[in-house]
């Protein structure tokens, strides 16, 4: 075979250069695409909401007239709804991965574990809803409240924290976890001092995730069934309840409560379209909300990475 | 009559492989090795890729054991006490107490230098800051690298070069006072220069602490060993003194792979 001419290798890279600059040109689009979907959502819901946006929105409870109408119990709800989340779901998947990656035998029970993990987290939240309504609130009579509402969210994200943790130390390598042992580290010891430090941006990053998931869940609240309309905010701890007692520490984890989406769903179905106004500007809360959420888990995932290398 | 050159001291007994086998699952990957390691001497083990040397050297310390599958048969004898490194009831954390391992890549912990040679005293429950600070330095002397990193200890250790960080796992290695110290081709990261100052350091270390080396390169295992041991396939085919092992090898395998015709 004859060598190619050098018109004829440039005709041959003309022609493969040709399918490059098409799929660039495709992919250009259809990012494009995807972004402006997102812009749009946000800029109509502020453009909606814009003439909430005032303090008391942020500090008014919810009122049948639109324009006196806040988000004040929807945020303190959701908070408290994710200290609740985060407390429960945090050790619970963290343990849980790390017993999994470094504790557990590998056989057929663990794998068959393993596979169910991920099942789980493919398991649709008002399941995890219905689940949390008979065991929560009926069996365990935690009643309509924040507990009930946290506990569930915790149950939804443990997946999600749990693979999170998994990954992140599969990714310390081997070399790391030998140097421990050789030195005559217990397998605990080698966890305390080195598996968890290490594979701690990882699993920061599924707890946000996870967490930035959950405060948009509004299914499997609605299930558990958190309130529509609330004029007050569960009991700071030792303030004054009625009758010249005080509230206990942990008063406000039985307290009814609602949560961001949920104000939004309420608004969202009222006959009267001013409502529409609130609900605009409570999504755009929401959104920003969990865009810090993301943000926060990106910034300290990006610190902590500084300080561990190999 | 013998002449006074060729009067030996008769060197002690650290440790001795009687009939080890050893399986990765079904795989046997040592086969029947018998071989003594003496007391503060270097003993080289040399072969070609595959033939197990590291598989043996990973047996002393029960590395293996950290995985699933892996299975030993025969025993390690450790001196004086007589311990069978191997025995269903020892526990490989007090076998990894009483002998330290050097890995082939420098594997410092993402921490501060100080906290990396201090880890294996803090292991052992060491709390005191003045005896963590003592032993820690110690080390470093030991392992020749205190002039380099004494104003340096609250850095990261991985920020060392490859050599140091070497060094810096040596005298981790070092400052839980090991018996027996394991190196698994300690310089086949490191440029010649860092590998020469291993060198001389495992040298310098001989007098206080029995050593067992891998290594690939048979220039090195002719300057640092005193006594060296050729294996192929699983098998240990030859163990002697260094110089004899090099100058008149007895089995033909040994041979061909000292001089370069296999390998």
């Amino acid at each position: 075979m004859k060598p190619l001419t050098t018109e004829e290798i440039r005709a041959v890279i003309a022609k493969g250069k040709f399918y490059d600059n098409l799929f660039k040109a495709v992919g250009v689009f259809c990012l494009a695409f995807a972004l402006l979907v997102i812009v749009a959502l946000i800029a109509d819901m502020v453009i909606k909401g814009s003439e909430r946006f005032t303090l008391d929105f942020f500090f008014n409870f919810a009122s049948r007239r639109a324009t006196e109408a806040g988000i004040l119990s929807a945020w303190v709800g959701s908070l408290l709804v994710m200290l609740v989340t985060a407390m429960a779901a945090v050790p619970l998947g963290v343990a849980a991965g790390l017993y999994l990656e470094e504790y557990a035998k590998r056989n057929l029970l663990t794998n068959i574990i393993e596979v169910n993990i991920t099942n789980l987290a493919a398991v649709p939240s008002i399941v995890y809803g219905l689940l949390a309504l008979g065991i929560f609130v009926y069996q365990f009579g935690f009643g309509q409240s924040i507990l009930s509402a946290g506990l569930t969210l915790a149950l939804l994200i443990l997946p999600i924290i749990i693979v999170s943790t998994r990954e992140a130390i599969r990714a310390i390598p081997a070399m790391i976890r030998e140097g421990s042992m050789a030195v005559g580290a217990t397998r605990w010891q080698t966890c305390r001092f080195h598996i968890i430090p290490y594979a701690m941006p990882g699993i920061l990053t599924g707890v946000i995730i996870g967490l930035a998931r959950a405060i948009g869940e509004t299914a499997p609240i609605i299930t558990i069934g958190a309130l529509t309309f609330i004029a007050f905010l569960p009991p700071v701890p030792f303030s004054a309840a009625d009758a010249g007692t005080t509230a206990g520490l942990f008063d406000w984890l039985l307290s009814p409560f609602t949560v961001m989406p949920i104000q939004i769903f309420n608004w969202t179905s009222r006959p009267d379209p001013a409502f529409e106004v609130n609900a605009a500007a409570a999504g755009f809360v929401l959104m920003v909300m969990v865009l810090s959420m993301n943000a926060v888990a990106i910034y300290l995932r990006y610190q902590m990475r500084k300080k561990i290398k190999w | 009559m013998e002449s006074p050159m060729q009067i030996q001291e008769t060197p002690t007994l650290k440790a001795e492989a009687r009939n080890l086998n050893f399986f990765y699952g079904e795989n046997k990957a040592l086969r029947n090795i018998n071989m003594p390691i003496y007391d503060k001497k270097v003993t080289a083990l040399i072969g070609p890729s595959g033939c197990g040397k590291s598989t043996y050297l990973r047996s002393f310390n029960r590395m293996h054991d950290l995985y699933p599958g892996n299975r030993y048969e025969g025993e390690i004898r450790f001196f004086p006490d007589n311990t069978n490194l191997l025995g269903a009831d020892v526990d490989p954390i007090e076998v990894r107490m009483r002998i330290g391992m050097v890995f082939q890549k420098p594997n410092p912990f993402p921490k501060t230098i100080f906290e990396n040679v201090a880890y294996g005293l803090r292991v052992r429950g060491e709390t005191n800051k003045r005896v963590l600070e003592d032993k820690v330095e110690h080390a470093l002397k030991g392992a020749a690298i205190w002039e380099e990193v004494k104003d340096r200890l609250p850095e990261q250790a991985p920020n060392l070069s490859g050599g140091q960080q070497q060094r810096l796992c040596i005298a981790r290695a070092l400052a839980t006072d090991p018996e027996l110290l394991l190196f698994d081709e300690p310089t086949s990261a490191l440029d010649p220069i860092a590998t020469g100052a291993i060198e001389e350091l495992i040298h310098e270390l001989k007098k206080r602490v029995t050593i067992l080396i891998v290594t690939h390169n048979m220039q090195q295992a002719a300057r640092v060993s005193d006594y060296t041991a050729y294996m192929y396939l699983g098998e240990m085919i030859e163990f002697g003194k260094t110089d004899e092992i090099f100058i008149k090898p007895q089995d033909k395998r040994t041979e061909d792979y000292i001089t370069g015709r296999m390998g």
